[in-house]
């Protein structure tokens, strides 16, 4: 026997299966439509030169031709490239959370008179725009001789307004028990941050690497100004540059270049994507 | 063999006339205060002698230098007085390179907002492989800007480009995106959309998370249905959100750069040319160092308006 509220369970069952397809099927639309560059990319970077020139395009090469990256490799110092974009993005991460992490303890666990007036002087740095301080910038570079050297690109950008708001939130939250301890111990402050501090708030500080790093990689307006021969360059730079200095590399050839800068930012991005996208996600809501 | 010291309270005073000075030494160092002082000092001084550096003292060179004429050559920089301001005014391209900008900031932001909301909510439910999908959509934000640049130029290509195809279906003939005036703001526009909608989604669906469950089991007990719900719920609740999102993209567009470096340049005849690559271009390329000067310190004003004018609008009609 058949009962109504037998029906309508059915019906919403049916009703339930019907709008999950449909938001499968609207995520894997907006999926292939924003992943579908990505794809073009790699399948362009192995193409032949003929394949190239074809519409409506080949949307997987007949052969996958590896010597394209081959040829890109070898048209410019891209090693060289690739070395002084993990220098100056490795040592800038490390010097920032450093820098971010000393004041952010300082303003979260010592008294200090006016403390949360100086705070605010930190916060005020985030209104102004970093695109302001090129001119005086480069020239204090100047006047350092830092131009075209390593820590020129590094150095500027390593004080850190975001760095310190964030892990001060997060020391905040250490209860004040383990620090009384540490300090029966006779722990200082630079020990109770590195033992105690740090290694509690890791995720945050994680997070807090993973968005510098990819900054960092992506950066092209302040290295472009502040260096001037090949062997200064970093990647995003000198990707740019190579396309412009060589007249002969097709479209194959700018494509795999461009996924070789691309590809560790893809990378990390993918290995912790769900910590970087919930790092934003909390920073927002909160913010 | 010394004798135990005993100070009383009231002489603690390192610095009364008859104390020796290593007594007056160990009372300071006594002081553990002091040492915290210290402590905090020396902890805060690399961020804010980098902060002295490379952020105020530019503000201030800044202001100074839109004040002068110089060529980065000459041994010193000769004043003016406000020349560059007058001189900005009745700069033709400066007026463009505004209108661009506004043009790339207010273009994409309906078009963002809606289909990241629409996402959001699909997204917004238990499903098999939700985090797939986020991450997928949401991948394009933090890719290199220089590397995407370059692709979308590939993409864009006039007659063997990809977004050639679905114009082809729709019977539309290919537009000559990077090389016709009146098409270069729409590519950067299609590019930025690209690049933020996951962005946007994301903050959506925090913000859609963050709506307490009460309030619409409330409603529904009331007998609403489910477009009231989120016309008189979710809509009101996520208007923080939004204003938060319009103001990032507007603050975004006064930044952009290296898209335009690579893809247009900021031409053809200056129709793509946006604010921080025409500071660019006055500094580092025309070498006039004091217009770029000035023309910071305007970006500097608009940047901190909108700033000032976000938190006063929230606090007005915002729901929260």
């Amino acid at each position: 026997m058949i009962t109504d509220t037998h029906i309508t369970h059915q019906r919403s069952v049916v009703q339930r299966i019907i709008s999950r397809l449909l938001s499968h099927g609207v995520l894997i639309f907006a999926s292939v439509v924003i992943g579908l560059p990505f794809f073009w990319m790699i399948s362009t970077s192995f193409k032949s030169d003929v394949e190239v020139g074809l519409f409506p395009p080949v949307w997987f090469p007949s052969e996958l031709l590896w010597e394209n990256y081959v040829r890109v490799w070898t048209a410019a110092p891209f090693e060289m490239f690739y070395f002084n974009s993990v220098i100056t993005t490795l040592s800038g991460l490390i010097l920032e959370v450093i820098v971010g992490a000393m004041s952010a303890y300082a303003f979260a666990r010592i008294e200090f008179p006016h403390r949360d007036a100086l705070f605010l002087v930190v916060l005020a740095t985030m209104m102004i725009p970093g695109e302001m301080a090129l001119v005086p910038n480069y020239l204090t570079l100047r006047n350092l001789g830092w131009i075209n050297t390593p820590q020129g690109i590094v150095i500027p950008y390593v004080s850190s307004a975001f760095g310190c708001f964030l892990l001060r939130q997060a020391f905040l939250s250490i209860p004040q028990d383990l620090f009384d301890a540490a300090k029966m111990d006779g722990a200082g402050h630079l020990r109770m941050l590195l033992n105690i501090a740090l290694p509690i708030t890791r995720p945050v500080v994680a997070t807090f690497a993973l968005f510098l790093f990819i900054a960092k990689w992506n950066a092209y307006l302040w290295p472009l100004i502040v260096t001037n021969t090949w062997n200064m360059r970093t990647l995003p730079i000198g990707l740019v540059m190579v396309r412009e200095a060589e007249g002969t590399l097709g479209w194959q050839h700018v494509m795999a270049a461009s996924l070789l800068v691309l590809l560790p930012v893809l990378i990390v991005f993918f290995l912790a994507q769900r910590q970087i996208i919930e790092g934003i996600a909390r920073g927002a809501v909160k913010g | 063999m010394s004798q135990p010291r005993t100070f009383r309270i009231s002489n603690l005073n390192p610095f009364s006339p008859n104390r020796s000075w290593l007594d007056r030494f160990r009372l300071l160092s006594l002081r553990n205060y002091r040492r915290e002082q210290l402590a905090f000092l020396a902890l805060i001084a690399p961020n804010f002698i980098l902060f002295g550096i490379f952020t105020f003292w530019p503000l201030i060179y800044n202001f100074y230098l839109s004040f002068t004429k110089w060529n980065m050559i000459a041994p010193t920089p000769t004043m003016i007085g406000l020349d560059n301001y007058a001189t900005m005014m009745q700069d033709p391209i400066f007026w463009k390179v505004l209108g661009n900008t506004v043009y790339l900031a207010t273009g994409s932001i309906a078009i963002r907002l809606v289909l990241a909301l629409a996402l959001a909510l699909v997204l917004n439910q238990k499903l098999a492989g939700r985090d797939i999908y986020r991450a997928i959509i949401f991948s394009p934000t933090f890719t290199t800007g220089a590397a995407v640049a370059l692709v979308w130029t590939w993409i864009l290509h006039k007659n063997l480009g990809l977004l050639r195809l679905p114009l082809n279906l729709l019977g539309i003939a290919s537009p000559n995106w990077l090389s016709d005036v009146n098409w270069t703001i729409p590519a950067l526009i299609i590019v930025t959309i690209w690049r933020g909608l996951g962005y946007d989604m994301v903050i959506f669906l925090a913000g859609l998370q963050s709506i307490p469950a009460e309030l619409y089991e409330a409603a529904r007990v009331d007998g609403a249905e489910r477009w009231s719900l989120f016309r008189h719920i979710t809509l009101p609740m996520l208007s923080p959100i939004s204003f938060f999102l319009i103001v990032t993209s507007i603050i975004g567009a006064l930044q952009v750069f290296d898209l335009v470096a690579v893809m247009t340049g900021g031409g053809p005849m200056n129709s793509s040319k946006v604010y921080v690559y025409y500071v660019y271009e006055n500094a580092f390329k025309f070498f006039k160092v004091g217009y770029a000067a000035a023309l910071s310190m305007v970006l500097f004003v608009i940047t901190l308006a909108i700033t000032i004018a976000q938190t006063r609008l929230a606090r007005r009609w915002v729901h929260y």
